[in-house]
């Protein structure tokens, strides 16, 4: 595969781009669901987050069978990004009886599927909302689970799974289940920008790196580099962040004017305000913070109404404005 | 002379810029026209190096076939694991062709798309030109996953082949001029058109909004620019992609002020000939760029724009689950011989069942258990078909107004449980003269809400067209392994007949037969009947169309909704 895309080269999606951060930053959030047309830079974005952060200790990477040589502990291996292809069988994605090795060989193995594969990376599922209902539900257990067990055709088999859940979809073509949606710590709406301008950019910069790779990446290097440092800085700091009651009050609140149903938008809502705060090396949550995630953690789990055409982001916002101004 | 470049010049052009960029382009859907389709796929082939692969892929095609893995007959004669590779793979450097793209499931869809996205398999670099075949009829379009990494769009069903032309000559005619060209090492020459801004601007204006449109263009420019001979793009390059790539992909037309564009002809062409000497060298006005590209957009493509409707297929829903038998999941069924691959399961008891009779006579040694080809045991499944739920809404004047806003109100309820239950819904109204499928099958709220909020209301009732544009839509369902509802929502008083004049004793026989023939189609219906005094027209088709009848002349909503809800569920 070639190189990846820059990430700050991804002329705005500043949203995006912004939940994936948070997301690098606290793995346990849950994963992003970014809604969006086709051709709008969604996987292009992953992508290149995954292919930016610094190579990984290639113990905590991937599938290790259990009685094989551990890798040494200095050995590193570049962040696992695995793409789920949609049709994937159940098979493919846990894993199953290594067949060839059954067959040919008389013995009984566990080939790893594509969550052993995706292990300590991002696992990108592309249309997600076409993908059939079992394989989501799994998908979303074995990533809040940080396990994936296996019991079948006689295999028992338990590894280590922890990832970043990543879906696309576009809404227009068919909707997700409301409960599987809740699972998705963070969302966010992608657009192509409608001005000229950006659009020019885009067109540039997607040329410039189709024609000379290396050079297109050199000169973005040094923006790369602030990034990894961000992350690097906040994935260090984000357990130290204080979360003040008053904030913590202030979520809650925030998550009962909305209406957003069950606990998991509150912890989401802090988990992702901690999180920026330590990727802009703040001390301590602030409102700032609260205000500038709650459209992400809060917005798919307001519950609709069938007639209501309002968008779930100006309710929220319109929630954000009557907090601050009591 | 100066004519309108046919669809088949496009289509041999099109394959002329992929052969120079296959990888950058992707490749071209070509929809209809027969035979004229292995031209293109000739010329195509033709432009490559001598003996590129040419394979085709059946759009029943598994995962394996498409990207390789374990050859079981070969591991089991052997003992020893074989590995086959797959058609993508095999296809390396040439041309891959897909016949009936527009039955072709999602997940394969997929897997040719990542292929594409990632130029590999397992790996190893693959490079194909695509060529998708779309014998689809107007609601069928090959999966939008594909559709979004070819370059090229063209509609060849409305054109012929030239007399005068031998079938097979014709490619390599127009290719003998034209020796293997690249376009590695052109730069775009600062001082010529910047065909950057063009193309993006052009983009923003049709409405196209996928990043990879202008990219599309962009190579497309290219690849014409080398395919002339040039170093740099010039106007000829830009207006060629501009209709080959964007136009297709318009979803709006621009908002200029040429008012009537619809009914007015469009414009000719620009003579590019001509203008080529002076043109070169400075900026193309975008409007000249835009009124080529809209000269050069087929008519329907325009009369769609023009009505507000993205291009045919872009919105289209495909929901997962169109099987009705299923290999991976429902209730078990027994197992049965067969090979696991593509996603069926190896049931491994009922396949060690099966080889232990055979072991004395197969063993020689003290070795593994001796499995055969004939033994594999696959696992089956049996899921519950998904149901779609037709609504045929009486739109004409004589419905009230207010009782369409009831039976909006109805399908939104619906369609809001019916994502919960994975279920569908489609919509059709009939007012004026014609019934219009104004929501093609789908699970989606968005869109539904959309479409709803649009529904125009007023003119005559045509319920025949009504009722045979809900069949067609209900037998299409079937096919495709779904469970089709009908609910006929009218007052039962038909006054336009099938041809749109307005015989009322024509128009209501033509309507009973229509009945009958959902009936004879043992279609599940329910015909609820909106008259504020119900009338015996409407028990009579309700009888005709073997469907419950209910009489609902002051029905709201939620009352509607439970109806249909009680019905179905017996």
């Amino acid at each position: 595969m070639g190189k990846a895309f820059p990430f700050s080269a991804i002329v705005g999606q500043d949203e995006m781009k912004l939940a994936l951060l948070i997301a690098a930053v606290d793995p346990r959030i849950g994963g992003v669901m970014v809604f969006g047309d086709r051709g709008t830079g969604k996987s292009t974005a992953v992508r290149a987050l995954a292919a930016l952060l610094p190579p990984m200790s290639a113990a905590l990477a991937g599938f290790h069978p259990e009685g094989a040589v551990p890798p040494p502990a200095k050995a590193t291996v570049p962040v696992p990004f695995v793409d789920l292809p949609l049709g994937a069988t159940e098979d493919r994605v846990v894993g199953a009886l290594d067949l060839e090795r059954a067959l040919g060989a008389g013995v009984k193995a566990f080939e790893p599927g594509l969550l052993a594969r995706a292990n300590g990376g991002f696992l990108y599922i592309d249309e997600v909302n076409l993908l059939e209902d079992h394989i989501v539900d799994l998908l979303l257990d074995v990533a809040a689970s940080g396990e994936n067990v296996v019991e079948r055709e006689g295999l028992s088999v338990r590894h280590p799974a922890r990832f970043v859940l990543v879906g696309s979809g576009n809404p227009e073509e068919g909707e997700l289940r409301p409960q599987l949606l809740d699972r998705f710590g963070l969302s966010v709406e992608v657009r192509t920008p409608q001005d000229l301008a950006s659009r020019v950019e885009i067109l540039k910069r997607c040329d410039a790196f189709e024609r000379t790779p290396e050079a297109f990446a050199e000169s973005w290097h040094s923006s790369e580099k602030k990034t990894v440092k961000r992350i690097a800085r906040g994935r260090a700091a984000v357990s130290a962040v204080a979360v003040p009651d008053a904030m913590l009050a202030r979520a809650a609140q925030l998550c009962m004017a909305v209406g957003a149903d069950g606990l998991r938008g509150e912890l989401t809502l802090m988990r992702a305000s901690r999180a920026l705060a330590a990727l802009e090396g703040a001390g301590s949550v602030a409102t700032e913070h609260i205000a500038r995630v709650a459209p992400l953690a809060l917005r798919h789990r307001l519950r609709r109404g069938v007639l209501d055409e309002t968008g779930s982001t100006v309710r929220i916002e319109r929630a954000l404005e009557d907090l601050a101004a009591a | 002379m100066i004519a309108k470049p046919s669809s088949l010049d496009d289509a041999l052009m099109a394959a002329r810029l992929c052969a120079i960029d296959s990888v950058g382009l992707g490749g071209i859907i070509l929809r209809g026209g027969g035979d004229l389709r292995d031209e293109v796929v000739a010329a195509l082939h033709a432009a490559l190096p001598d003996n590129a692969p040419l394979r085709r892929i059946p759009a029943h095609v598994d995962g394996d076939g498409l990207v390789g893995g374990l050859d079981l007959t070969a591991t089991l004669a052997l003992g020893r694991p074989v590995r086959q590779r797959g058609v993508l793979a095999a296809a390396d450097g040439g041309v891959v062709v897909l016949p009936m793209a527009e039955r072709m499931s999602g997940a394969t869809a997929a897997q040719i798309a990542a292929v594409l996205d990632a130029g590999a398999v397992d790996g190893a670099s693959v490079r194909l030109a695509v060529i998708a075949l779309d014998d689809g009829v107007e609601e069928e379009a090959p999966p939008a996953a594909l559709v979004e990494r070819l370059a090229f769009r063209i509609d060849l069903s409305e054109c012929r082949l030239p007399d005068a032309a031998v079938p097979g000559t014709l490619a390599e005619q127009r290719m003998a001029a034209h020796p293997p060209v690249s376009t590695s090492g052109m730069e775009d020459d600062p001082a010529a058109i910047d065909p950057i801004t063009i193309l993006a601007a052009t983009a923003l204006a049709l409405g196209v909004d996928s990043a990879r449109a202008p990219v599309f263009a962009l190579r497309a420019a290219r690849a014409a620019a080398a395919l002339a001979g040039r170093s740099t793009i010039d106007s000829d390059d830009v207006l060629l992609a501009v209709r080959l790539v964007l136009g297709p992909r318009a979803t709006r037309l621009p908002p200029t002020s040429e008012p009537d564009r619809t009914t007015a002809p469009p414009p000719p062409p620009p003579e590019n000939n001509e203008s080529e000497g002076e043109q070169t060298g400075s900026d193309l006005p975008e409007d000249v760029i835009l009124a080529a590209a809209l000269a050069t957009l087929p008519r329907d493509v325009l009369e769609r724009l023009a009505l507000g409707r993205g291009p045919r297929g872009s919105t289209r829903s495909r929901g997962a689950g169109e099987r009705r038998k299923s290999a991976v999941r429902g209730r078990p069924l027994s197992a049965r011989a067969g090979v696991p691959r593509g996603g069926l399961r190896l049931s491994l008891i009922d396949t060690l069942r099966a080889a232990a009779p055979w072991q004395a006579l197969r063993d020689r040694g003290n070795g593994p258990i001796r499995i055969r080809r004939d033994d594999l045991r696959i696992r089956r499944f049996e899921a519950r078909a998904e149901t779609l739920t037709i609504f045929a809404v009486d739109a004409s004047g004589s419905a009230a107004a207010a009782r369409l806003a009831e039976a909006k109100g109805a399908v939104e309820l619906l369609l809001a449980q019916a994502y919960v239950k994975r279920a569908q819904v489609a919509l059709i109204a009939f007012r004026g003269t014609a019934a219009e499928v104004l929501l093609p099958p789908t699970r989606s709220l968005t869109r539904a809400r959309r479409v709803l909020a649009d529904l125009p209301g007023g003119g005559g009732t045509p319920l025949a067209a009504g009722l045979d544009a809900a069949r067609a839509l209900a037998e299409a369902a079937r096919g495709r392994g779904r469970t089709p509802f009908l609910v006929v929502l009218t007052d039962g008083r038909a006054n336009i007949a099938l041809d749109g004049s307005a015989v009322r004793a024509r128009a209501e026989q033509e309507a009973e037969l229509a009945a009958r023939t959902i009936g004879q189609a043992r279609i599940g219906a329910v015909f609820i009947d909106t008259a504020a005094r119900p009338r015996p027209e409407g028990a009579r088709l309700a009888l005709a169309m073997g469907a419950r009848y209910l009489p609902l002349p002051r029905a709201d909503a939620a009352a509607m909704h439970r109806a249909i809800a009680a019905v179905q569920a017996a």
